[in-house]
């Protein structure tokens, strides 16, 4: 019984609680948002904490998002139907690349590479097709007259925080499920030397693909929210290249290798964004990718394991002679 | 009717055998980081986009003739790779690679933004219109014909340099063997800054010569820079003349692509090939099958 066991439970509890104590709408949207990109963040680390670095994750994204609200659009699906498909979608798509990358040991630089071609084949698509999409002037699923709970469209902040708070939760259960599996330590001697743990016996294409696939569900369904409740997307929001390094970034600020540590750099980054919007208005154009740009390089150089990975490091002799 | 479209798709062609100098000239640069530091400039095309403003503001605003600006440029994104080298890839040179790739990403967002803050995001061009050249009911831009001879240049220079000078001859053993070469004197921290910055200036020439054909903002990079790194990849990492062919094949993709249907699915065309070839052969066109 100690603080560590209810630790999380209480933090759980305070955070379901507190929509319906303070009620600041504001500050509520900066909160769905942090949530939303941290579960998207959280899932493009469970790929790179193996050191399988993806830039595709800004093309798994715009999937879930596009898939999502074309189904909704032009055919009436209701989202609760097209987030699953558009979550197949994506995992299929992850499956078409990855496979053969894993299969043929791309790795490294190459594997970023060709990762990084995805997201760019899902931008150029979504521009290309703009007489179904929109193009890059952007797309916004339409209102809809009936059930909002069928539509998945609700105008209520708490709803969307209290939805977004669940799929968060979820994220960070499935990033312990893993932490905690077989997987894990497969998927890390893959990571040290893939021929050493093929020769002792890790299947290396499978545990590889099973984590792509993961990931991939994930973030589809992190784009599928965002449009859902931002209710526009656009190419440059939820897919390409600088989505992708802006995932990469906010994980390596925030800490790789540790739990929370995504979520971190989601609520750094999304601060940092605002304060310097509210702070310079339209002047702070650019100027929040110039002190992101610098951050991940400092970051990089100086603090490789991010800001709650040096933290909690400086903690732990302290933590290990408390209980000695 | 059939004859009019065998003449759009031989100029498509020509076209794209245009567009594949200035591709090839950006892999020679990008290959020849990789091949002597081990490093991949995600931020590549964002040098040129630098280069590319620098061109406008000596061009526009310092009054200065293009042939007098290009030098300028030149040497100025020759700086910048140094300078690039200097502070964030050294103090990276025995991290993973991967820190290394993404270090030069957040790179990427600083020239990007650098360039959002001070330029503004307003498309700029350089006011300087090359004639079009009409040949066999063809239509060839000047600006074209320029940059494809430059490029070209540009190459045979970057050849002689290193097959003819002692420096040369330093950058091609090391991309052999990096750990021996320091233990024979070589001292491998110049031949580096000297990799960086021939890289940076091939990054300069090539803003020089896409000056002329497209607008200048601060996401221009972002157009061609993906296409560089494919192009890098299916030739071979590393690998000068698999770079120069893919070039070619890429921006035959693009071209043809093009003129069947939009420009973007051109684009989408040459990333779905990129990834085909990736599986067939993926350590580069022109590798050897081990």
């Amino acid at each position: 019984m100690t603080i560590r066991q209810f630790g999380p439970w209480i933090a759980g509890a305070a955070l379901i609680a507190l929509p319906f104590v303070y009620r600041e709408q504001y500050h509520l949207h900066l909160l769905i948002l942090i949530l939303i990109w941290s579960f998207a963040y959280t899932s493009w680390s469970m790929m790179g904490r193996f050191g399988l670095v993806s830039l595709g994750h800004g093309g798994f994204m715009g999937v879930g998002a596009y898939v999502t609200a074309l189904l909704w659009n032009h055919l009436g699906v209701s989202p609760w139907i097209g987030i699953p498909i558009a979550m197949l979608a994506a995992a299929l798509l992850a499956v078409i690349v990855a496979y053969p990358c894993f299969r043929f040991r791309i790795t490294g630089h190459y594997f970023v590479l060709v990762t990084l071609a995805l997201s760019g084949i899902v931008l150029q698509v979504i521009t290309a097709t703009r007489d179904y999409t929109g193009g890059s002037l952007g797309y916004t699923p339409d209102r809809t007259r009936g059930s909002h709970l069928l539509a998945l469209q609700f105008d209520d902040k708490v709803t969307w925080y209290l939805i977004a708070l669940g799929i968060w939760a979820i994220g960070l259960a499935i990033w312990r499920w893993v932490d905690r599996s077989m997987d894990r330590y497969a998927l890390e001697a893959i990571s040290e030397d893939e021929d050493a743990a093929a020769a002792a016996g890790v299947n290396v294409t499978w545990e590889k693909l099973k984590i792509t696939v993961i990931s991939a569900l994930m973030t589809s369904l992190a784009g599928a929210l965002y449009c859902q409740y931002q209710m526009f997307i656009s190419p440059d929001t939820v897919s390409g290249i600088s989505v992708s390094l802006q995932m990469v970034f906010a994980v390596i600020v925030g800490g790789l290798y540790v739990s929370l540590g995504p979520t971190v750099g989601a609520i750094i980054t999304i601060l940092l964004a605002e304060i310097l919007r509210i702070g310079f208005g339209t002047k702070a154009v650019g100027w929040d990718n110039l002190v992101y740009g610098v951050l991940l390089v400092v970051f990089i150089i100086f603090l490789p394991k991010g800001i709650l990975g040096s933290i909690l490091e400086r903690l732990k002799p302290y933590r290990k002679k408390r209980r000695a | 009717m059939t004859e009019i479209f065998d003449i759009y798709l031989l100029e498509a062609m020509v076209n794209g055998i245009l567009l594949g100098g200035v591709l090839a000239l950006l892999a020679l640069g990008l290959n020849l980081i990789f091949g002597v530091i081990d490093v991949t400039w995600i931020c590549y095309a964002e040098l040129v986009m630098i280069g590319m403003y620098g061109m406008y503001y000596l061009v526009q605003y310092f009054g200065l003739p293009y042939y007098a600006a290009a030098p300028i440029t030149i040497l100025l994104v020759a700086l910048l790779g140094g300078l690039l080298h200097l502070l964030v890839i050294a103090p990276l040179l025995s991290a993973p690679p991967i820190n290394q790739l993404l270090a030069t990403g957040g790179v990427l967002f600083v020239l990007q933004s650098v360039a959002t803050v001070a330029f503004g995001i307003d498309f700029r061009n350089l006011g300087i219109r090359l004639p079009v050249l009409q040949f066999a009911e063809m239509h060839f831009s000047y600006s074209r014909l320029l940059s494809f001879a430059a490029a070209l240049i540009g190459m045979v220079l970057v050849y002689l340099f290193m097959t003819r000078t002692y420096v040369g001859t330093a950058i091609r053993a090391i991309s052999q063997d990096r750990q021996i070469m320091a233990l024979m004197g070589v001292d491998t921290r110049r031949i580096y800054l000297i990799t960086s910055a021939l890289g940076g200036a091939l990054a300069g020439l090539a803003s020089c010569l896409l000056v002329l054909q497209y607008d200048v903002h601060p996401f221009v990079g972002l157009s061609f820079g993906p296409i560089t790194f494919l192009i890098c990849v299916l030739g071979g990492l590393g690998n000068f003349i698999g770079g120069f062919v893919a070039a070619f094949v890429f921006a035959e993709i693009i071209s043809l692509g093009g003129l069947f249907s939009d420009l973007e699915w051109g684009y989408v065309l040459a990333f779905a090939f990129f990834i085909v070839m990736m599986f067939i052969r993926p350590a580069g066109l022109l590798a050897r099958r081990s």
